[in-house]
């Protein structure tokens, strides 16, 4: 797929990591910032510079990072609200009366939510849809979604634009639906839209058959991955595992 | 219907241990559809599924405007389960899931289990639950097919949200009060599933119109063996 793309082309190290080395650094790395103490502010600290340092390598602006990383405002909300709403012993935060567990929750959702989206943006920005799947492909997940995620990528531009042609098509023809009226448009569209899928759907299952499609999706051949590019691309990951290590350490 | 981010959860909302329950969770859920869907025995269903997924992502990808500053898109569940069936419903809107966390960020990665679990399997198998559960009155004639789709979109998108608040309950990083915050996320489910339900059903009796035989719902034994074969 084309549109609505986060992928940033480029060929800076980050870029050409492959995609199995990066997918799996991303959820490590997410996941040990998650696993990160609240508690352990100088520990987000690192992480962040780990992200930063990163992007720098990759040579993305912060600033279209900041722009996209609005999709997670839904949960700032629940961060901004935790503080009022939850229980425990309270502390005055200018003059206002707030729940010191609610604010450390909020605090927790804030950090580690950006965090995450923030790594997410990096992974998406550096990485091409087709090797995602294919970083996926060779991280063993099950054939079926490969072929799934591969025919959607492959075909979601198309079923999107007819969509839309459908639509201005209608709107052409003067149907101005407003407010709610919309839905009978919208779902109509819809069904009408499932079905030219389903036989899209059909036709391409026998151009595959006609190519000898034999039930999975041919990989390719894939460069053997050295140790040292393990390192080097999971190394942001690493600095962060560290740093959620020294933070939990029970002392 | 919802604003398009509001049902992804992020990351940092659930603790780490609960993160990688509910991850397995998906996983062997997904594991089961995918054996009772038979994806990987007959090879015409994985390639459809594709095409399908790519119809469900660009539903979710075009947004609506319905109220000045706020904007939908389905989110379809119950919609997946009455046209392709709980099993492989479940497979495509959980590649759904999965790449729109990838390319777009969208739900955190850590989430990505919970959000699978909520959207890909409680969505689609409660949605199915409950048209299964009211097949006889689907069967019956047209209002009925579409009395059930749209109670089948509603109850989809509010078993979605419960079990959000479930995964909260478990790992959730505040101690609110529970029945507050599931009246808020349910209450607001409920409206949003409103919207879904009445989309699913338009949608669903315009392809009943045409291709009743695809719908897996209302298709018998007999039609499916003669659509698979």
């Amino acid at each position: 797929m084309s549109g609505g793309v986060l992928y940033r082309p480029g060929d800076s190290p980050v870029h050409r990591i492959p995609p199995q080395v990066k997918l799996l650094a991303a959820f490590a790395a997410v996941l040990g910032v998650v696993a990160t103490p609240r508690e352990a502010f100088w520990a987000f600290g690192i992480d962040l510079f780990v992200v930063l340092a990163v992007w720098s390598v990759a040579g993305v602006p912060v600033g279209w990072f900041a722009r996209r990383a609005v999709i997670e405002a839904p949960f700032v909300l629940l961060a901004v609200v935790l503080p009022f709403v939850s229980g425990g012993p309270r502390v005055d935060v200018l003059g206002v009366a707030v729940s010191q567990d609610g604010l450390l929750a909020g605090w927790n959702i804030l950090a580690k939510g950006t965090l995450g989206v923030l790594i997410a943006l990096t992974l998406a920005a550096t990485t091409q849809p087709r090797d995602l799947v294919l970083g996926l492909q060779r991280l063993r997940a099950p054939a079926w979604f490969v072929t799934i995620a591969t025919l959607m990528l492959r075909y979601v531009d198309v079923i999107a634009g007819e969509l839309r042609r459908t639509r201005i098509a209608r709107i052409s023809r003067g149907d101005d639906p407003r407010f709610l009226w919309q839905a009978g448009a919208v779902a109509r569209g819809a069904g009408t839209l499932f079905l030219r899928s389903y036989e899209r759907g059909e036709r391409v299952h026998r151009a595959m058959l006609a190519r000898g499609w034999a039930g999975h999706m041919p990989a390719g051949p894939a460069a053997p991955v050295g140790a040292l590019r393990w390192v080097a691309g999971g190394s942001p990951a690493l600095v962060i595992a560290t740093a959620w290590a020294v933070a939990a350490w029970p002392v | 219907m919802t604003a398009s981010v509001a049902m992804h959860l992020s990351d940092g909302v659930l603790d780490a241990s609960t993160s990688v329950l509910f991850g397995a969770v998906a996983v062997a859920w997904l594991a089961v559809a995918a054996a009772r869907g038979r994806i990987d025995v007959d090879d015409r269903t994985a390639p459809l599924a594709g095409l399908l997924a790519a119809f469900l992502f660009a539903m979710q990808l075009l947004n609506f405007p319905v109220l000045p500053g706020v904007s939908g898109h389905l989110y379809g569940g119950a919609l997946a389960a009455i046209l392709l069936g709980p099993w492989v419903g479940a497979l495509c809107l959980s590649v759904v899931v999965v790449i729109q966390a990838l390319l777009f960020a969208d739900g955190g990665l850590t989430a990505l289990g919970a959000n699978m679990t909520n959207m890909a399997l409680l969505g689609t198998a409660v949605g199915f639950a409950v048209a299964l559960a009211a097949r006889g009155l689907a069967r019956r004639s047209r209002a009925g097919l579409l009395a059930v789709a749209f109670l089948a979109g509603l109850v989809s998108t509010v078993a979605a949200s419960a079990g959000f608040v479930v995964e909260y309950a478990i790992g959730g990083q505040a101690d609110v009060s529970l029945g507050g915050l599931a009246g808020v996320v349910i209450g607001v489910h409920a409206v949003i599933g409103i919207g879904e339900g009445v989309i699913t059903a338009l949608a669903v009796g315009a392809i009943v119109r045409v291709r009743p035989d695809l719908i897996y719902l209302v298709r018998t034994s007999e039609t499916r063996e003669l659509v698979a074969a």
